[in-house]
């Protein structure tokens, strides 16, 4: 078996594994530092983000501005002294990302634009028209191929974390060319492998945001935190569960029920459209509920109207909502109304990290959407993720460097043998295995209708435990899985069905996580238990890996100065 | 009511069976709404699970789904059905690339023509970030704007007669990405680039045929960009000898 040597291994391609390689290639020119990704790094699922990143670079706006929307957005779950970190070092950011090239949207005088976002209470959210995510990946990207020390590993899939003598020492990975495992061995592994959308049948994400970052750390020993907050984007196309992203109503963009009223006047007068994800999300369920929406192939919706922005404000603003809805609506946003509802959006929770990215296994951390710092607690705003990607990026990139130059030389023949009992199993239980009958594609299918049955906007005790249970007899099918694709050279079935293990892992966290937090909290609320409650659980869940499935542990929340209070707009 | 079906015919190619592709029919069910890329994975999912493509966003963006569509490079996330039905539709790999398997292609050889250009910010002195950002006005976005728009799908390569000919090409995507640094004012790199852009595989290799530009999803306009960057490169060497300072930055 081939082993390649580096000294930081990051796994994920997106916003926040290249702004760790190109941090960790600045702290030393000696370091090699390999990005691996199962798809070319300009494919990464940031590319689809579309309105902005958050910071505080306006006139009118502070840190602590920032700092306070970003916690109560939170309901009071976001790790305050994460918050502060994040919203100080933002702005920096942003700057860094325009010094290398990223076309922000400008003010006539030259500075950068901002536009406004929900939940955040002023103008905050930088952007490049609406595709921001595509720009700020592209540069990141192209910035990157600058730095020779920087070498990808394009279109290897990540298997398994090689932990030897309590130390994560590298990754188990196959190359798509011939499905072969490689060894990579690093003295530190950075984990920035995104979120886990396809988990539920209608999603705005990827086909690759299978949670696999999530499930390695999960194996390895290492808890996810705060796995029961799922956020659900007021905003998807019906069907395809395409973004409309948040920025259409930033700009000024009306939601509107069947009755032409702007609905959002019962739930939230204060900020109406601006209003945080959760709070949105969950009022066009009641009015769906209430019969106030639209009937469609694709279930109930209400609209979406930013035909008062007119064309040109939605040309230069808004040019990619006109495509989209153009391209797989049909219609034209200038003149009619866009269908839309809440849609599976983003994770807050996710691998459990300190402020530098460290996870508890020793050699192994994370950043972007797959962690859980917390600076998103129990709902998150949008267009902190991007920026969130940004610093925390930057900050693992930098600490696992620093680290790597000091860390013992790893222990190359025991970590190639975890390597090489990699390869049997993928061999024995996919490849060359005999027998079952069960097709992956079914599997899926029904792993993502329980999950959106169970752990949908509401939830109760009952969705959650059929749910629960409905994961674990999934997990018994997917025993006997059989795989069409014997074949070596890229084969994908192979590694769907290697997600499809990830993601019934991940699930059984959210529903888990979600049973056993009796409260309403953010984007986690449940009917038969509708307030929150600070005494019981104003505090951070961890989901253990056992045999038996997750064991929930609970943590503190940090305070630093923002004490907990009634979440009012 | 029986439901209304499509018939694919898709390429299959498998390096372990030999070097020959071959041509494979599936029949699908058939929706107004689906496009090329649902039907694939209709077959993937339900028929033949070791049917190959990559995909990822299915909202014309990732840039992972380009393939021949009755012989045009398109997007097969964002081509429906309907422009076909109820006739069968052709599915193959994108042109004057090597196959790797059915509907993979191989992109080194693109990835390495990006880099080649030098797609980065080049400056004599970085500012700091303290320093805060570099003023570029809404005009001075315009300028380089469009040739930011490309999503690496490499459409433009399929349809390409000269890439097809010779592989040495430096090719649309890469000629409009230099385009896209050399317009931007924030970047002083555009000698560098001009190295790689002046030679024969650079831009003077392009006929303009123009295809790139007509096949291009997000209207970069490659055609456009090589246009320019003849004219200026020509321009500027002309300068450049009567001038020997100018030309440079
Ligand atoms: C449609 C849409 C719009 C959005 N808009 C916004 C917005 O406007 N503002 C905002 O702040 N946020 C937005 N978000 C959220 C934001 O885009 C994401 O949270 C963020 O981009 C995640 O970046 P990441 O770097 O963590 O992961 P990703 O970009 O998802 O990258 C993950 C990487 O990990 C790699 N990977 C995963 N598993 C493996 C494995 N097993 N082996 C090898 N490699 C692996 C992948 O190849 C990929 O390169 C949006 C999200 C969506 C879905
Ligand atoms: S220029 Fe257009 S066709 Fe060519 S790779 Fe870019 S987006 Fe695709
Ligand atoms: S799947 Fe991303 S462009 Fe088609």
């Amino acid at each position: 078996m081939e082993t390649i040597e580096h000294d930081i291994v990051i796994v994920g391609g997106g916003a926040a594994g290249l702004r760790a390689a190109i941090a960790a290639a600045e702290v030393s020119p000696q370091l090699s530092i390999a990005l691996v990704s199962k798809v070319y790094p300009m494919r990464s699922h940031t590319v689809s983000a579309e309105g902005g990143a958050g910071a505080a670079v306006g006139g009118d706006d502070s840190l602590d501005l920032h700092a306070f929307d970003t916690i109560r957005g939170s309901d009071y779950l976001a790790d305050q002294d994460a918050v502060e970190v994040f919203v100080a070092e933002s702005p920096g950011e942003i700057v860094q990302l325009e010094h290398w090239g990223c076309p922000w949207s400008r003010e006539p005088d030259g500075t950068i634009a901002v536009r406004a976002f929900g939940g955040m209470s002023v103008n905050r959210t930088v952007f490049a028209a609406d595709k921001t995510g595509f720009h700020l990946l592209h540069t990141l990207f192209q910035t990157s191929l600058k730095y020779e020390r920087i070498v990808r590993h394009d279109e290897f899939f990540v298997t398994s974390l090689l932990v030897e003598d309590g130390r994560c020492a590298g990754v188990a990975a196959i190359d798509l060319l011939d499905s072969e495992v490689r060894c990579i061995t690093a003295k530190a592994v950075i984990l920035c492998t995104g979120g886990c959308g396809r988990i539920f049948s209608f999603t705005t994400n990827a086909a690759i945001n299978t949670g696999d970052g999530m499930a390695l750390a999960y194996r390895a020993g290492v808890p996810l935190e705060d796995m029961e907050f799922v956020q659900y984007h007021p905003t998807g196309l019906p069907g395809t569960g395409i973004l409309m992203t948040e920025a259409s109503r930033g700009e000024g963009g009306y939601l509107v029920n069947n009755e032409g009223r702007r609905f959002l006047e019962d739930y939230i007068p204060s900020k109406m459209e601006l209003g945080p994800r959760d709070i949105l999300s969950r009022a066009i369920i009641q009015e769906i509920e209430k019969g106030h929406a639209f009937q469609g192939p694709y279930g109930e919706y209400v609209h979406l109207d930013v035909r008062h922005l007119g064309e040109r404000t939605i040309d230069t603003k808004l040019p990619f909502v006109r495509e989209l809805v153009r391209d797989f609506v049909g219609i034209d946003p200038v003149h009619e109304p866009i269908p839309v509802r809440p849609v599976v959006h983003y994770m807050m929770g996710g691998v459990d990290t300190d402020l530098v990215g460290r996870t508890r296994l020793p050699g192994l951390y994370a950043a972007g959407e797959a962690a859980c710092v917390s600076i998103n607690g129990a709902n998150r705003l949008g267009s902190n993720s991007l920026s969130e990607c940004l610093v925390f990026g930057a900050r693992v990139g930098r600490k696992a460097a620093e680290d790597a130059l000091d860390a013992q030389p790893v222990p190359g023949n025991p970590v190639a043998r975890l390597a090489e009992s990699e390869q049997e199993r993928l061999v024995g239980s996919y490849l060359e295995k005999d027998g079952g009958r069960e097709r992956i594609a079914a599997i899926r299918r029904d792993l993502q209708a329980a999950l959106e049955k169970g752990a949908g906007v509401f939830r109760t005790e009952e969705s959650l435990r059929d749910a629960v249970m409905a994961v674990r007899a999934l997990r018994e099918r997917y025993r006997a899985i059989s795989l069409d694709d014997r074949g070596r050279a890229f084969n994908t079935e192979l590694v769907a069905a290697l997600e499809l293990d990830n993601m019934l892992d991940v699930a059984e966290t959210i529903v888990t996580s979600g049973l056993v937090r009796r409260e309403s909290r953010g984007s986690h609320t449940r009917r038969d238990h509708a307030v929150r409650e600070d005494d019981r659980f104003l505090k951070h869940s961890l989901a253990f890996a056992t045999t038996d499935g997750p064991r929930i542990e609970y943590s503190d929340v940090t305070i630093t100065r923002w004490p907990p209070a009634e979440r009012k707009y | 009511m029986a439901e209304e079906t499509m018939t694919l015919r898709v390429t299959r190619y498998r390096p372990e069976r030999g070097p020959d592709s071959y041509l494979d029919e599936f029949d699908v069910p058939y929706r107004e709404d689906m496009v090329v890329l649902d039907a694939l994975n209709h077959i993937k999912d339900d028929i033949d699970g070791s049917l190959t493509y990559r995909w990822s966003c299915r909202m014309g963006v990732c840039g992972s789904c380009g393939m021949m569509v009755n012989g045009m490079p398109r997007l097969t996330c964002s081509t429906y059905l309907r422009e076909f039905h109820p006739e069968p539709v052709v599915i193959e790999p994108l042109e004057s690339f090597p196959v790797i398997r059915d509907l993979v292609v191989d992109m080194t050889d693109f990835l390495e023509k990006l880099r080649e250009v030098k797609p980065w910010v080049i400056r004599e002195r970085e500012d700091a970030v303290e320093e805060g950002e570099y003023l570029q006005t809404p005009e001075e976005v315009d300028r380089y704007k469009q040739f930011s728009m490309c999503i690496n799908c490499m459409l433009c390569y399929s349809a390409c007669p000269v890439y097809a000919q010779d592989p040495e090409f430096l090719g649309p995507a890469a000629i409009a990405l230099a385009s896209r640094y050399n317009l931007d004012s924030r970047d002083q790199g555009r000698s560098e680039r001009d190295e790689v852009l002046g030679v024969d595989t650079g831009i003077w290799d392009c006929t303009f045929v123009g295809e790139c530009s007509v096949v291009c999803p997000k209207d970069v306009d490659p055609a456009a960009a090589i246009q320019r960057t003849k004219v200026s490169t020509t321009t500027r060497g002309m300068l450049a000898a009567v001038w020997p300072h100018r030309g440079r930055r």
